[in-house]
């Protein structure tokens, strides 16, 4: 294990990379729904528009800072605070590649043996930001958005909690890295059709947790003005987008970590470059870029859900559908294996 | 292995806590009544956000505690899987039968049903 302080400085690593890639992310996916609308997005600042998100980010700071009256003044500081500590912090127990890869040092903060347990628990923990801020504004809008918010999660929450269990059934264990060790579709051929049906629950709870299109029902703009956001401005208002994107984030490398083998290189390429497999970072970004374009791609492509869709949605087939899966995984490991 | 979650926790929370004063610091203060008025899509502010809202949400809540519950006993279960695999999955089926009821009358009771 690494030293104190020397996990301390990768947690900031970590934090300010995270951050960097938040600011670049909104570039890309502005460009990318620009090309996929027929529009440019924006390209009038730097090259390609790439120092948008610096313009970006020095506006938000200047920006005044308000704090609507009748709010709860306390709340209402915290909870974009409160957002974005445990967007940060659950990207800790990721690994980035396999012990001691990175310079000597290990490519993650923390390695929990109850990883899967953790990334859950504080990814959901983040809905308290986003309720807290609703709640503490004082706002009818607001409110609402932050009501439809907890409400949605927690219903989405059983998918993702249920469609993970084959995966922990499989490998036998909640540690991240040992999952990606075992390398779950390389147990037998007979697994793979729940796990595949396991991996589809699995990304589209993700989905609906990080609030992204078609389920971005907390924020829907032509509904309730911008939900949970309607009274921030300036510094707390870019706190929640940039903890809805290192959601994202998280989504997809948890996603990858679980279902596609995580900081693991492509076998062909391991064939071909023998160790290539081993590079730490490389390949985990690469997988959670497909997952990102992904999201943006359907953000670009799906209409918003209706609330009621959204609930018979999460309930009566995700959560079926994801309890399916895992017994199914339970009768072949115990009849077929 | 715990205090490398707290350096975590350490790092987001420096993170978090300067962006909010530095904003707080370096923005203009020009605030009047009507900038700091709950936005009511341009209409003059009524009353407060304090109501109540639909029992549907709490329903929602509680149904989420029970499933979720049924979610968590599951994680030891899979982890521990591979030792015992038909015995366990004898009880899964057992354990997934008796919440059955419970989640069917739940549905034909309506609770999912937004009007």
């Amino acid at each position: 294990m690494d030293p104190l302080w020397v996990t301390l400085i990768k947690a900031f690593v970590l934090c300010l990379v995270l951050l960097g890639a938040f600011a670049y992310m909104t570039l890309i996916e502005r460009r990318i729904l620009g090309r996929m609308q027929h529009r440019h997005g924006p390209n009038r600042t730097g090259p390609f528009g790439l120092l948008q998100p610096i313009a970006d980010a020095i506006k938000s700071v200047f920006k005044e800072d308000i704090i609507v009256t009748n709010a709860d003044k306390v709340v209402y500081v915290m909870a974009p605070m409160i957002s974005i500590i445990f967007a940060l912090s659950a990207f800790g127990a990721i690994p980035g590649g396999p012990a001691g890869s990175l310079f000597g040092f290990n490519p993650w903060v923390v390695d929990l043996d109850i990883g899967v347990l953790y990334v859950l628990a504080v990814t959901s923990v983040g809905v308290y930001g986003i309720f807290l801020g609703g709640w503490a504004s004082n706002s009818k809008y607001a409110l609402l958005g932050s009501l439809r918010s907890s409400a949605q999660i927690i219903s989405y929450e059983l998918g993702l909690g249920l469609s993970v269990l084959s995966v922990i059934m499989i490998a036998g264990t909640l540690n991240l890295r040992e999952i990606v060790e075992v390398g779950v579709w390389t147990v037998s051929p007979w697994l793979w059709p729940p796990l595949a049906v396991a991996f589809v629950a699995f990304v589209i709870s993700a989905i609906a947790e990080v609030n992204r299109t078609p389920f971005d029902l907390p924020e829907a703009e032509q509904e309730i003005v911008a939900g949970y956001l309607t009274e921030y401005s300036g510094i707390k208002w870019a706190l929640y987008q940039m903890s809805e994107y290192v959601n994202m984030m998280t989504a997809a490398a948890f996603i990858s970590t679980l279902f596609l083998g995580g900081y693991r290189g492509p076998y062909v390429l391991e064939r071909l470059i023998p160790g290539s497999s081993e590079w730490p970072i490389i390949w985990l970004v690469l997988k959670m870029a497909i997952f990102m374009f992904l999201f943006i791609w359907l953000r670009a492509t799906l209409p918003r859900f209706r609330y009621d869709q959204l609930m018979r949605f999460g309930w009566l087939y995700l959560f079926e559908v994801a309890l399916a899966a895992t017994l199914l995984t339970g009768a072949v490991i115990a009849f077929v294996l | 292995m715990y205090e490398s979650l707290l350096m975590m926790f350490l790092a987001a929370g420096f993170i978090g806590a300067a962006a909010v004063v530095v904003g707080a610091l370096l923005g203009p203060k020009r605030a009047g009544p009507d900038k700091l008025a709950a936005y009511e899509s341009g209409l003059p502010a009524t009353g407060t956000a304090r109501e109540r809202f639909p029992v549907h949400f709490y329903l929602v809540a509680m149904l989420f505690i029970l499933f979720d519950v049924e979610a968590a006993f599951f994680f030891p279960l899979a982890v521990k899987f591979g030792m015992a695999p038909q015995f366990l999955f004898a009880q899964a089926i057992i354990f997934v039968a008796i919440l059955a009821v419970g989640y069917i009358y739940v549905i034909r009771k309506g609770v999912l049903d937004w009007k």
